[in-house]
């Protein structure tokens, strides 16, 4: 490669990782918050915040009681300082009435925020068609669309009321998917969680539009700690999506989410995610840890979850959106971008667990590292004794920018049935020089030429995700990478 | 040599074949004709004893035993070839262990000494010259690497090597060029006899210029719904099916 | 907890048996060896065994290995073996150097070492030991510590075979080393501390061929260092053939220099469980690695394979490939890692691992990984488990061949890519048999 054209590329690199981060604002909101620290008595003080009935308080203290006798996991390639979570704030919330009666009662900063965000809360402007839930800190500040669901028997609103009023429904699947017991940052979730969105289609409904929680993080040194339960009852459909991002700031926060999704007979969901949670400055000063756990599970015969993720916030990534595919010829799907840059940390990829018969699982991965980065994809694809006529494969892809990154895979494969099928591809390679320049002789400018490329090598991921979400991801991809080419 | 009578076969839950009646007699050559998704290639795969197909109804008797009872290399054994459409490509198995293995176990099973490598090769030999075919594709994994006319090729080189009693060639002439397509029909020519048959299941009319058909049927939504001579064939390539389909679908809807 | 116990007990065990063995070691006591030896059991003290929560022996469970106390040779007394057993056990149909070793100890009596050419070694370690300590302490000066197994071997080697080839000698004969194992009452330790030198611009063939004495239990505990010098050709075969109650160790650490040729052919029959270790250091450019590895498992054994190729340099390739076929209640394990270092620019690497379950109860794990720190890289890696292809099985038998013979004729056809490469005829031959010996089905 010409020399002039080596110092172009590098232009270009220095030009894209000047650009910031969009979302970094702070909302000058008064907020409620409990005192810092976490005992039996805050989870009892959140626990009567939230007005729950004494069973739910129950299983909080349990699953603390439960999480003090856990170790952090330290299996994944992720480095970060221990977290003092004695130093957190487990409960921050707007101050203001917690139900809204309509949107003009929200706090018009509130408003403004999720505006800038670009968060369609007013119904009038939602032309898509999309139900939203936004979760501002640790309380649902908004759900729209509530009263055109609810004719079709679909329920979707904030956890805290669900616990409320579909007790039974909360009950029999809240834990069912992931346990308390099920790992470090659950446990922690399920003893402190403050809010999340539930999602509950009856029998035969095909959810009618897009269920959509935005997750805001704005308070300084507090957790997030959201709970998310979608259950899609016999031969329903829906789609999920969800987006966060965060505040600029100095220091470190957390997101430890719990996501449980169960799909019964004949159900599919459909749950996408752009997580641009704040990754720290260039300097990998600040940032989210987003340590979340996120698991489906097809209960039912032929039901389908399909996970889609753009990764390309927060500056520590630890999550395996999971399928345990249980039902027969249930389908497991996981389709994820990640993209690290600067600082960044990511470990991320799936876990698909073949229980019942002629099971499907489909695993496509992208990831892209650039900067001082490092990109993990790792995954489980377990076929067990009797999941007979099980089928895998996953492919796994990484992209290299610059030489100071690192992109890692790291896939198990435990096979304990011999009519499995079960294949695993990875490759790893960098934006090819000739791809480039043949670009370039076609009158296209590295920029965009490395973007043409890179979108190319998602497109798989992204053809998965809603319309205008995919549209959301190929510019958050753009922006985050900030054209790293080495 | 074989008589289907009302055969019925499922793929994947899905009635492909509704009813096939079809009698071969040795000395005659049957084309078996018809549009994409007819059910052709799953009549050819049932007859070999295919398992992903499921026959639910009706029998095949070849040379006066029950053809459906038996394992496909039985079915071999007893003097059924099927050339297949898409020839699988099995890496690490020379053409010729594989075709010798093959040949030798069809020998033991009809009684016969089984051929030295000496004698085997003589014979390999003189048939691939028939088919102008390289004899460095012996040493060759089978399938391997081969572009399709020589998959094809290969395909007709192991049916003259084995002389079954009866041929089913799946679409053999599908990617050939005029060259080979001559090349393939020589072989054919050259199997052809009185006490063997031959069953040509194609989509076009050209194989059967050179491959001259005593009977012509035309499959349909899985029956046959004409039956002629050849000059059914050069109908078919001057009308094209609609004129047959349409018929039948009215007769059907009556 | 059991296994803690049991991890406590076998430590005793061994740091125990050390004070006999070293009783019995005589003139070796004072050897420079014997430093590692004592080295090696005070480190064995503050180390525990691995369990099923170290990543890297998530698959393998060593507690049938901790139930039994291992004694070396020097305690047991070695059987008598006779020129048949040797006869039988050897890999034949093309001339090699021997060096034959009982439970690990050398003996001179059923090696034939005429017509070494001038200036290469193939000797036993005890005896260039007193011989020329010189020549081999360069390379066996510190412990060599990958898992607690290693340990053990240091502790308790007290031979091992020794093959260094001089600059730019081309050896012409491969070297066959016949390792034969057992005790006809005694569950024995076998550890041997084996050394490759390759010198610049030098070629040599090396077969470690692994025999029982009695079908009985024992265990082999070995470590093997290769050192490939600048431009030089290495064929390892790793032949195991253990006894079907044994248990089978082995650490292969590879270190490569500039424009060498390591081929390191792995074939694992025997054994009750058994776990090779290999790692590949590429220390400089222009540098080739190929490792291919096949394993077959019948009734209830269990294989792990570990790789580890490390990338330092630039411009270097390495290819993996390890194919498993896995019968009865058999389970095979690969873990296979790829570092490429972030000097390691232009690095091509591959690996591959393939399984086939012929069993209901056939388990296969496989843990493919790549940690990539340079951008201007080719890599990839593919994992795969399946059953034989039912297309290609189809075909066979729909050419007059029986389901059996269809069946052979998919697993020599499974096996190829890895037999391909052994460039010693006969002795590929006898591998494909030996293939369908092992997992009990016809030959083709």
């Amino acid at each position: 490669m010409p020399e002039e054209n080596k110092n172009n590329e590098m232009k270009v690199v220095e030009d894209l990782t000047q650009s910031e981060y969009k979302w970094g604002f702070v909302t000058d909101i008064e907020e409620e918050e409990f005192p810092i620290g976490l005992n039996e008595e805050i989870i009892r003080k959140i626990s009567a915040k939230k007005e729950e009935p004494e069973w739910m308080t129950e299983w909080r203290l349990k699953a603390f009681r439960y999480w003090k006798t856990m170790e952090e996991p330290h299996w994944g390639k992720v480095k970060f300082p221990k977290i003092d979570y004695q130093a957190l704030r487990y409960f921050a919330a707007p101050k203001q009435k917690p139900q809204y009666e309509s949107l003009d009662e929200v706090d018009p900063e509130l408003l403004e925020t999720f505006e800038k965000l670009g968060i369609p809360l007013e119904e009038q402007k939602v032309l898509a068609g999309v139900a939203v839930d936004a979760v501002f800190d640790s309380v649902s500040v908004a759900t729209t669309f509530q009263e055109t669901l609810a004719e079709k028997g679909i329920i979707f609103c904030p956890i805290s009321e669900a616990i409320k009023n579909y007790p039974d429904l909360v009950k029999k699947y809240m834990g069912s998917v992931v346990p308390y017991t099920d790992n470090y940052y659950a446990a922690l979730n399920s003893a402190v969680f403050s809010d999340g969105s539930f999602a509950y289609i009856p029998k035969g409904v095909r959810c009618p539009m897009e269920l959509s929680t935005y997750f805001r993080i704005n308070a300084i040194n507090t957790g997030q700690f959201e709970r998310t339960l979608i259950i899609a009852d016999d031969d329903s459909y829906v789609s999920y999506l969800e987006g966060c991002t965060a505040p600029m700031r100095d220091e470190n926060q957390l997101h430890a989410a719990v996501v449980e999704l169960i799909a019964l007979e004949n159900a599919e969901i459909k749950y996408s995610t752009v997580q641009n949670w704040y990754p720290g400055d260039k300097d990998g000063k600040g940032g989210i840890y987003n340590l979340v756990t996120k698991r489906g599970a097809c209960r039912g015969n032929n039901s389908k979850i399909s996970w889609t993720q753009v990764e390309t916030g927060s500056a520590v990534t630890w999550k395996y959106p999971g399928c345990i595919l249980q039902g027969d010829n249930s389908v497991g799907e996981f389709y994820s971008v990640a993209v690290t840059n600067n600082h960044q940390q990511a470990d991320t990829g799936t876990k698909m667990i073949h229980i019942g018969k002629n099971t499907k699982s489909t695993i496509i991965s992208k990831g892209i590292s650039a900067g001082k980065s490092d990109n993990s994809y790792r995954g489980l694809v377990k076929v067990t004794k009797n999941a007979t006529g099980a089928r895998n494969f996953s492919q796994c892809d990484s992209m290299l920018m610059g030489n100071q990154c690192g992109a890692h895979t790291f896939p198990y494969l435990e096979i304990d049935n011999d009519t499995a099928i079960v294949e695993h591809e990875a490759t790893t390679s960098k934006v090819s020089e000739d791809q480039i320049f043949y670009l370039n002789q076609r009158g296209i400018a590295t920029e965009d030429a490395v973007n043409m490329i890179v979108n190319g090598f998602c497109k798989e991921v992204f053809k998965e995700l809603p319309m205008e979400f995919a549209v959301e991801a190929q510019k958050l991809l753009a922006i985050s990478l900030e054209g790293s080419v080495g | 040599m074989i008589e289907i009578k009302n055969l019925h076969a499922n793929v994947e839950g899905k009635e492909i074949l509704q009813g096939i009646n079809l009698k071969v007699n040795a000395g005659e050559i049957h084309a078996i004709m018809g549009p994409n998704g007819s059910g052709k290639s799953t009549l050819a795969n049932v007859l070999a004893g295919h398992e992903g197909y499921e026959v639910t109804e009706g029998s095949v008797s070849f040379n006066g035993k029950d053809l459906l009872d038996m394992a496909p290399e039985d079915r071999a054994r007893e003097g059924l070839f099927l050339a297949f459409q898409y020839p699988v490509e099995i890496p690490g198995i020379s053409n010729a262990t594989f075709l010798q293995t093959a040949l030798n176990e069809i020998r033991k099973y009809n009684g016969q000494p089984e051929l030295s490598p000496k004698e085997f090769l003589d014979l390999i030999k003189e048939k691939s010259e028939i088919l102008n075919m390289d004899s460095s594709l012996l040493s060759r994994a089978v399938n391997q690497g081969f572009s399709g006319g020589e998959k094809k090729r290969n395909e007709i080189l192991q049916m003259l090597t084995i002389n079954p009693k009866l041929a089913i060639l799946d679409e053999t002439d599908s990617g050939l060029d005029i060259d080979a397509l001559k090349i393939v029909s020589q072989g054919v020519n050259a199997f052809r006899s009185d006490d063997n048959a031959v069953i040509v299941v194609t989509h076009y009319q050209r194989l059967l210029d050179y491959i001259v058909p005593d009977f012509v049927h035309v499959l349909f939504h899985g029956k046959i719904i004409k039956s002629g001579n050849k000059d059914l064939a050069l109908e078919l390539e001057e009308k094209g099916y609609d004129w047959l389909t349409k018929g039948s679908l009215e007769t059907q809807n009556v | 907890m059991a296994s803690k116990t049991k991890n406590a007990n076998a430590k005793s065990w061994y740091i125990d048996n050390f004070f006999d063995f070293q009783k019995k070691l005589n003139g070796q006591s004072g050897s420079f060896i014997n430093e590692s030896r004592i080295e090696a059991i005070d480190k064995l003290k503050n180390t525990d065994f691995p369990t099923l929560k170290d990543e890297e022996w998530k698959y393998t469970n060593i507690t049938p290995i901790l139930n039994h106390e291992f004694k070396s040779p020097l305690l047991t007394g070695n059987p008598e073996i006779n020129a048949g057993l040797v006869k039988q056990s050897l890999y034949t149909g093309f001339d090699s150097h021997l060096l034959v070793f009982v439970n690990g100890i050398f003996s001179e009596e059923f090696s034939d070492l005429s017509g070494i050419p001038q200036g290469v070694t193939i000797n036993s370690l005890n005896k260039l030991i007193e011989t020329d300590p010189d020549l081999i302490k360069q390379y066996f000066e510190k412990v060599e510590y990958i898992n607690t197994f290693n340990l053990v071997n240091t502790a308790f080697a007290y031979d091992g075979f020794v093959v260094i080839i001089p600059d730019n000698v081309i050896l012409k004969k491969p070297v066959q080393i016949l390792y034969l194992t057992g005790h006809k009452n005694e569950t024995v330790l076998s550890a041997a501390r084996n050394l490759i030198v390759a010198g610049e611009n030098s070629q040599a063939k090396i077969i470690t061929n692994y025999r029982p004495v009695y079908d009985n239990t024992y265990f082999s505990n070995f470590v093997t260092k290769v050192f490939a010098g600048d431009n030089s050709v290495i064929d390892i075969y790793k032949l195991q053939n253990e006894s079907e109650k044994a248990y089978h160790i082995e650490t292969t650490k590879i270190e490569q220099q500039q424009k060498s040729i390591v081929n390191h052919h792995s074939y694992s029959f025997g054994g009750k469980l058994v776990r090779n270790d290999i790692n590949v250091k590429l220390n400089g450019e222009f540098i080739e690695s190929h490792l291919y590895g096949l394993y077959l498992g019948n009734d209830n054994q269990h294989i792990d394979t570990h790789t580890f190729i490390d990338h330092a340099k630039p411009n270097c390739m390495s290819n993996e490939l390890y194919k498993g076929i896995l019968d009865d209640n058999s389970r095979g394990v690969f873990s296979g890692k790829i570092l490429v270092e972030q000097e390691a620019q232009k690095t091509n690497a591959f690996q591959s691992n393939k399984s086939i379950l012929l069993s209901d109860n056939a388990h296969a794990d496989s843990k493919p990984q790549l940690e990539i720190y340079a951008d201007d890289v080719k890599c990839s890696h593919g994992a795969t488990v399946g059953n034989i292809d039912e297309t290609a099985y189809f075909y066979i038998r729909s050419r007059g061949v029986p389901s059996n013979i269809a069946k052979s004729m998919l697993i020599r056809a499974f096996a190829n890519d890895v037999l391909e490469p052994v460039n010693i005829s006969a002795l590929s031959e006898t591998l494909s048999h030996q293939i369908f010996e092992h997992l009990h089905r016809a030959e083709i």
